[in-house]
């Protein structure tokens, strides 16, 4: 299977890196050419330097045999419009998109995209672990 | 009217003023301080701080009375299609204009039915190829909407359709002549218009018919 990963920052190169252990084909997109160290020293699968909005590179990058695409750049609505050209041009069916504004994650999960919001996640995992606190009871009806 | 303008550059600043000075409600929104600071003086409270991508920032902007038009005009294409794009979806905006920066992202804008679009350098090469014509087919206009555009044709010596009557040729499906202008003057292209060597003729086709209209006017 092939998957297509565009940002490799902290997220994009974990994923990529992950994948590929999974036995996936994997090709990475960053402007950055310096982002290629982040695969390690021995990354088997593809890197392009380019713009993920650039079709020319998606193009490149296969995303036309794609049956994944995660866009982990570090812009929201960079993600967006990769997502929705992925989706939308490409007929790619497995779209998954990094937002971290909560607000504008909520709109384009709404419309089909699948999004990942990690301020959200740290929102709940934050409140879960506040909450799970032991608190002398004392306190709480102070 | 209400304007929202996103964007407060030379381009978002100065259509602000131009609504102003017409009488309308405008409001303003700038994410770079110093920028946002630099209109503050002009536009006192009618210029908001913040990025115009953010729903709460765009609802403190009163996008959700919602304003007759939205504006979409910052420096950065993905800035304005996310903003075109919760005007006219989450929030109803009727009116929704958004500026391309980079025409490679004019696709993008199309895909996702953000219209109609403003890039500068777009107009600027289509009038460069008007006045230097370098092409023997040149785009006068673009209607997106309709999925039409309208073409400039000249004919020489060497057209096949030099001598001809319009009704004689064999245009493409999607392909229809509008008018030829002729010595410096304009006549509606009809069945019995008979095309000369040095006519400007104007066409209005589907996009990408350009080649089968060049075809039977020019054999090219």
């Amino acid at each position: 299977m092939n998957a297509l990963i565009i940002g490799c920052g902290r997220v994009g190169s974990s994923i990529a890196l992950q994948l590929q252990r999974e036995g996936w084909d994997v090709t990475v997109v960053d402007e950055n050419e310096d982002a290629l160290a982040r695969l390690g020293e021995h990354w088997p699968g593809a890197f392009l330097v380019g713009q993920g909005i650039d079709v020319d590179v998606l193009r490149e990058a296969g995303i036309e045999d794609a049956d994944a695409v995660v866009a982990a750049t570090d812009g929201d609505n960079t993600n967006i419009l990769i997502g929705q050209v992925a989706q939308k041009r490409f007929d790619i069916g497995c779209v998954v998109i990094r937002i971290l504004d909560p607000a504008r994650a909520d709109f384009y999960s709404a419309r089909g995209l699948r999004v990942v919001c990690p301020t959200k996640t740290a929102i709940d995992t934050l409140m879960e672990a506040v909450r799970s606190c032991a608190i002398p009871p004392a306190r709480v009806t102070g | 009217m209400y304007a929202v303008v996103a964007g407060g550059g030379k381009v978002g600043a100065n259509v602000a003023r131009s609504l102003l000075r017409l009488g309308h409600e405008v409001t303003l929104i700038e994410q770079k301080r110093d920028r946002f600071e630099r209109l503050e003086d002009e536009f006192e409270h009618q210029v908001q701080r913040g990025d115009a991508t953010e729903l709460h920032v765009l609802e403190r902007a009163g996008i959700a009375r919602p304003p007759d038009i939205v504006l979409a005009l910052t420096g950065d294409d993905e800035d304005n299609l996310v903003i075109a794009q919760l005007a006219k979806e989450k929030y109803g905006v009727e009116q929704v204009i958004a500026r391309v920066n980079d025409p490679r992202n004019q696709a993008h804008f199309d895909l996702l039915g953000i219209s109609p679009t403003v890039c500068a350098t777009s107009s600027i090469m289509a009038l460069v190829e008007h006045e230097v014509p370098e092409h023997d087919l040149i785009h006068l206009l673009e209607l997106r909407k309709e999925n039409l555009e309208i073409v400039e044709v000249m004919i020489d010596g060497d057209s096949p359709s030099a001598g001809k009557r319009v009704e004689s040729l064999e245009l493409p499906d999607g392909a229809r002549l509008i008018s030829v202008m002729r010595s410096g003057r304009a006549e509606i292209a009809v069945g019995a218009t008979q095309l000369e060597a040095g006519d400007q003729v104007l066409a209005i086709l589907e996009p990408g018919k350009e080649d089968e209209l060049r075809r039977v006017l020019l054999r090219r």
